[in-house]
């Protein structure tokens, strides 16, 4: 670990004001910072911890939608009853992360941007572009069973690990950023940037930006949502591939639908090609099947993550026909 | 009389555990340590260019940076006591074996400290092209040279296998396939190492104090009795602490250097790279059978990797030898050399890699020929050692196939795969042999029994969380005549006398004879005594021990307390050897087992969970239900990693581990596990060894991975060969 600074930070625009100095951090639950520091991956100067700020845990729902605070615990955001209700899928996203002792201590704005699993990222001994620009992809002629197959480039094909955030994505969320200059709200699907050729630039956030809140628009057909996820090991495992969905249900005919998939993209992949392939299509299989195949139309697979392609079509094709039930 | 050997008692040191009162090795209070942390290659092959330590050395609180070029040079003695024909990398010279490899150490006044500057030593390396993974090497197999440390042949066969297997009407002809694993015990490898003079102690997570003391001093080219290894509490080895790994060696030549005792903890990561693993295999397996399923040849021909500088072989075809009936039948072993470290002994090494392959095999046999599995089984049930040409000394087998079956309710299980349904799942139900070979080796022990009528037993033996503190505890009170609260047992230091490495199952087999022999001898001594002094007059015959006292067995009314029998001596010593004789030329040792499983696999998706467990197993006289029972669900747990998700990611290039932590190697957790329902079948052995005991700690695990193998194509009719099982699998699996 190198040495840094600890500051905490007890009011907001003060900690917003430090971290905006070069080479300082926010650390929040810790539980995926205090790995990349122990590793190395992460160097600052400076950590700002920001537990205690007051005014961002809470969690509220009303008519204008679901209010998270960024600070909000992941266990308690998954128990809270408007979510489990009205938002399940966002409750089962967080229930089918990590472990109950993770998810007591970790906060929704640090899932949102924990890093990838890749092990070539965290592993300071390997070239890597997200971590070393220019360094060259070890994953890429590597060991890439785990990685992306939608939104890679020659520089980057990791995973973005958080499943809330695929989830959230599917539910329209708004993160609220206080930042250097003031205050902006930024659609979650546009937070998070595709590798291109900056791997390293992983979010639209620039130094100080502090996530304070995720706000869930009103979704009232999320009542009929759902979060599936398949992974190596039963529980306490990142997806191989998962699917977030809601629809939206007339009869026999699909209305609207939300879909997104985890564990296959490189950011929280909301698919806008499989939701209109949905929308207006019957109740059916066969819907089903070519929103998966729109879904999956632009994958890109490597040597060792090709099944990905078919496990995500399937993973959404089921979690459709359960929603769907 | 009361016996407790057989008893569920509680183990006698879990109040210690619970309250954390138990001390772990890096736990032992020593005062003025120094912290020592590790620096590992991060290429698989060359040599080290350069090494810069100059800001590491600036950095504050660094005591120390020792790499190869100012080590003390060791003399060339860099063998372990445990495996031979190995060389250990301890910082001698430049050369890059394997990625991970200790390259130096560096000491500091804390932790943290010390941690910071390692990150500082900059290395440059002149690198070689590296190989690292079986498959790479498949041109470089060779027989094996130290098998089995000569114990055994890495070939064998009887009968004509070959032509056999030619001429047989139905064949299996498959590979199967094995790949790295590692043990990850919960404790690390940890060690403090405290010089006194030219006397060293060494504290040191250790499933061998009696051999790890005489490695190290053979390192340091000193003499045995000047190094003591003290390894109190284990929190699991699993074989990866049966060797004295070189970070042990390393922490004692630092601590010379600082002139101070020296901590050295392995990270989880450096666990991947510092103390062996499971190596990977490929597995030809060859069956041929008469159209009733009677095994007429069978070939089992493994290989396997291991490191450049130094040869272990993973053993898989021993069970073989001895698992079926069948007239014709070969086994080979080949190894190639990878640049990686070296593997070793991993609960179960060989039986658990081989028992996965033959076991599928006769599965897939079963299938072939439409026979129930465990039918097949039975039709070619092993009525004697036809290896070594022996009678058993026991086998229960049949008994455990049976009540095991029977418990899982084995016959309403429908032949064709793919046929069982729960809701959208597929079932699968499936099952496997199991055996391990009795090992026993000589250990000694020494009983003291004190005027306050309290007994301490002392042996150089180990407890890796199996329960051997309580065990002797029991055998000792049983053969002096006391209650077993009134026996404390003391292991785990090289100072007592020799007991064998705490790996092969042995200890209970090997242990408890001493411990008995000594404690015996206390009982006679003290009923000698007795004779002579309360009960004189009357014959040894007349008294018996019972409860703590000496008592006349006519009428047990008159008691002569140990106390009053002592007037005046401290206490009555006895040190007692116990060692293998003959026996094993008149008969064959083994425990056998059967699992049962049902697996519920989701068809689309690959996902495959374990939905009921049952394991019948006969190991010999059961000396305590409890951590018996403890043994085998953590056996068949230990089995579910192996089937289903445990598997060490390598680069194939760099031969660097990627998943070198337990959040990327997946160890089943609590999800994974269904309720595990635990036979155990008592056997009367009398030729195994005085008390009867086989060894229960790897015999569970054995077969865990075949049965599941077996389940899964039950539920679907897709055989996977290559461990681990995991959805990607399935789904490439037509
Ligand atoms: C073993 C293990 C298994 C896991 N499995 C899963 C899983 O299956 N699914 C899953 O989704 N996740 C999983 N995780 C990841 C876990 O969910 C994240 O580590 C956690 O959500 C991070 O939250 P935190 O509060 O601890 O963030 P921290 O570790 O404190 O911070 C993470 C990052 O976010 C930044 N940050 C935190 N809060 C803010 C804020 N308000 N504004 C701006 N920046 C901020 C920090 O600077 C840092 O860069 C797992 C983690 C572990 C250790
Ligand atoms: S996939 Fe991305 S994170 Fe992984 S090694 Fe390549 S550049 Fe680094």
């Amino acid at each position: 670990m190198y040495p840094f600074t600890y500051v905490r930070g007890d009011d907001r625009q003060a900690a917003v004001a430090l971290a905006a100095e070069p080479g300082t951090e926010f650390l929040a639950g810790g539980t995926d910072m205090l790995q990349l520091l122990k590793d190395e991956v992460r160097r600052p100067r400076r950590l700002v911890e920001i537990t205690s700020l007051s005014g961002m845990s809470e969690i509220s729902s009303g008519p204008q939608g679901l209010r998270l605070g960024a600070l909000a615990r992941m266990a308690d955001v998954a128990d809270h009853p408007a979510v489990r209700d009205e938002y399940p899928v966002i409750s089962q996203a967080l229930l089918a992360s990590a472990s109950p002792q993770v998810r007591n201590m970790a906060t929704i704005g640090g899932n949102l941007l924990q890093r990838t699993r890749c092990a070539y990222f965290r592993d300071t001994a390997m070239p890597c572009n997200r971590r070393e620009p220019g360094s060259g992809c070890s994953a890429i002629d590597g060991e890439n069973r785990l990685h992306a197959v939608l939104g890679g480039s020659d520089h980057c094909i990791a995973t973005h690990a958080s499943d809330l955030a695929v989830a959230l994505v599917a539910c329209d969320a708004v993160v609220v950023v206080t930042g250097p200059s003031g205050e902006q709200r930024i659609k979650l699907e546009d937070l998070h940037l595709l590798p291109g050729e900056t791997p390293e630039k992983e979010t639209v956030l620039q130094p100080g930006d502090l996530i304070t809140a995720v706000e869930v628009p009103p979704l009232a057909f999320a009542r009929r949502s759902l979060y599936r996820k398949v992974r190596d090991r039963a529980s306490f495992e990142f997806a191989l591939a998962a699917a977030a969905v809601a629809l939206d249900i007339d009869g026999g005919t699909i209305r609207q639908a939300r879909v997104a998939l985890g564990g296959v993209g490189t950011k929280p992949w909301r698919s806008h090609e499989a939701e209109k392939a949905l929308t207006g299509a019957k109740l059916e299989t066969a819907s089903f099947e070519k929103a998966a195949a729109a879904a999956l139309a632009a994958a890109r697979p490597l040597h060792q993550n090709g099944f990905k392609i078919i496990l995500a079509q399937r993973t959404l094709i089921r979690a459709l026909l359960t929603v769907g039930a | 009389m009361t016996t407790t050997i057989g008893a569920p008692l509680n183990r006698i040191d879990a109040r210690l555990k619970v309250t954390g009162a138990a001390r772990y090795s890096a736990e032992m209070p020593v005062k003025n340590v120094a912290h020592a942390v590790l620096i590992q290659s991060t290429i698989a092959n060359g040599r080290i260019a350069d090494i810069d330590t100059a800001a590491a050395e600036q950095s504050p609180g660094v005591l120390l940076v020792m790499t190869h070029r100012n080590a003390p040079k060791l003399g060339g003695k860099q063998k372990s006591v445990q495996q031979p024909g190995e060389d250990y990398p301890l910082l001698q010279d430049d050369a890059i074996h394997y990625n991970g490899q200790h390259i130096g150490v560096l000491v500091a006044e804390t932790f943290e400290a010390a941690t910071h500057a390692a990150r500082l030593v900059t290395v440059r390396y002149d690198e070689d092209k590296s190989v690292v993974r079986l498959g790479q090497v498949l041109d470089k197999l060779a027989v094996p040279q130290h098998f089995r440390g000569g114990a055994r042949l890495p070939d064998s066969s009887r009968g004509n296998p070959d032509q056999e297997f030619v001429a047989a009407p139905v064949k299996i002809d498959q590979t199967y396939q094995t790949p790295i694993e590692h043990h990850n015990p919960l404790e690390p490898h940890a060690v403090i190492a405290v010089w006194t003079g030219d006397e060293l102690v060494v504290f040191h997570s250790s499933q061998s104090v009696a051999g790890s003391h005489k490695t190290i001093a053979g390192h340091l080219g000193i003499s045995d009795d000047k190094v003591r290894t003290v390894s109190h509490f284990i929190g699991g080895g699993f074989g990866s602490k049966g060797s004295t790994w070189p970070h042990v060696t390393i922490a004692a030549m630092a601590a010379r250097i600082v002139n101070r005792p020296v901590k050295l903890v392995l990270t989880r990561r450096q666990m991947y790279t510092s103390n062996g693993f499971r190596p990977q295999t490929r597995q030809h397996l060859r069956l041929g059978a008469d159209r009733d399923g009677r095994l007429i040849a069978l070939r089992h021909d493994s290989l396997s990797h291991t490191a450049s500088f130094g040869e272990w072989v993973e053993p898989c075809g021993l069970s073989t030898e001895i698992m079926y009936s069948c007239p014709n039948l070969g086994v080979s072993h080949r190894v190639a050399p990878t640049d990686t470290g070296i593997p070793t002994f991993m609960r179960a090494p060989g039986e658990a890699s081989g028992m996965f392959a033959l076991e599928s095999a006769m599965d897939e046999l079963a299938e072939a020929l439409a026979i129930d599995p465990l039918e097949l089984r039975l039709r070619n049930y092993a009525e004697q050692d036809e290896h070594e040409k022996l009678p058993w000394s026991s086998k229960s087998l049949k008994q455990c196939y049976e009540r095991g079956a029977a418990a899982f309710g084995w016959n309403k299980r429908e032949r064709q795969p793919g046929s069982m349904r729960n809701g959208d799942l597929f079932v699968g139900w499936g099952m496997a042999s199991a055996t391990y070979p009795m090992n026993r080796s000589k250990a000694s022990a020494t009983v003291r029994l004190q005027a306050d009528g309290r007994a301490i037993v002392q042996c150089a033996t180990q407890d890796i969380g199996t329960g051997t503190y309580t065990i002797i505890a029991q055998v000792a009170a049983d053969a002096i005549g006391l209650p077993v609260e009134r026996v404390t047992v003391q292991i785990g230091d090289s100072n007592f006398p020799e007991a064998p490495v705490s790996g092969g199952s042995q200890t209970a087999a090997s242990v408890t004879p001493a411990v008995d022999a000594a404690s015996r001898d206390i009982r006679k001594q003290l009923v000698d005594l007795a004779t002579t002094g309360s009960f004189k007059g009357l014959r040894s015959e007349d008294l018996d021990v019972v409860d703590g006292a000496v008592v006349v067995k006519s009428d047990p009314s008159r008691r002569a307390e140990i106390g009053t029998l002592l007037a005046g001596r401290d206490a009555l010593t006895a040190t007692k050897g116990a060692e293998p004789g003959d026996e094993k030329k008149q008969f064959s040792m083994h425990s056998f087992g059967a699992h049962f499983v049902e697996v519920h696999v989701d068809p689309e998706l690959g996902e495959v969970r374990v939905a009921r467990y049952v394991g019948a197993f006969a190991a010999g006289r059961v000396l305590n239900a409890k951590t018996a029972r403890s043994q085998i669900i953590g056996g068949i747990v230990y089995g579910l990693g192996m089937a289903l998700t445990e598997e060490t990611d390598l680069d194939h290039r760099s031969g660097r581990v990627l998943n070198g932590n337990i959040a990327e190697y997946l160890v089943p957790v609590h999800a994974d596990v269904p309720d595990i329902e635990v036979i155990l079948i008592e056997e009367q052995d009398p030729h195994v060894n005085p008390l009867g005991v086989k060894g229960m700690g790897e015999l569970p695990m054995v077969g865990v991975a075949g049965a599941v193998a077996n389940a899964v194509f039950h539920a679907t009719g897709k055989r996977i060969r290559y461990l681990p099982i995991r959805p990607d699998k399935l789904l490439r699996t037509a």
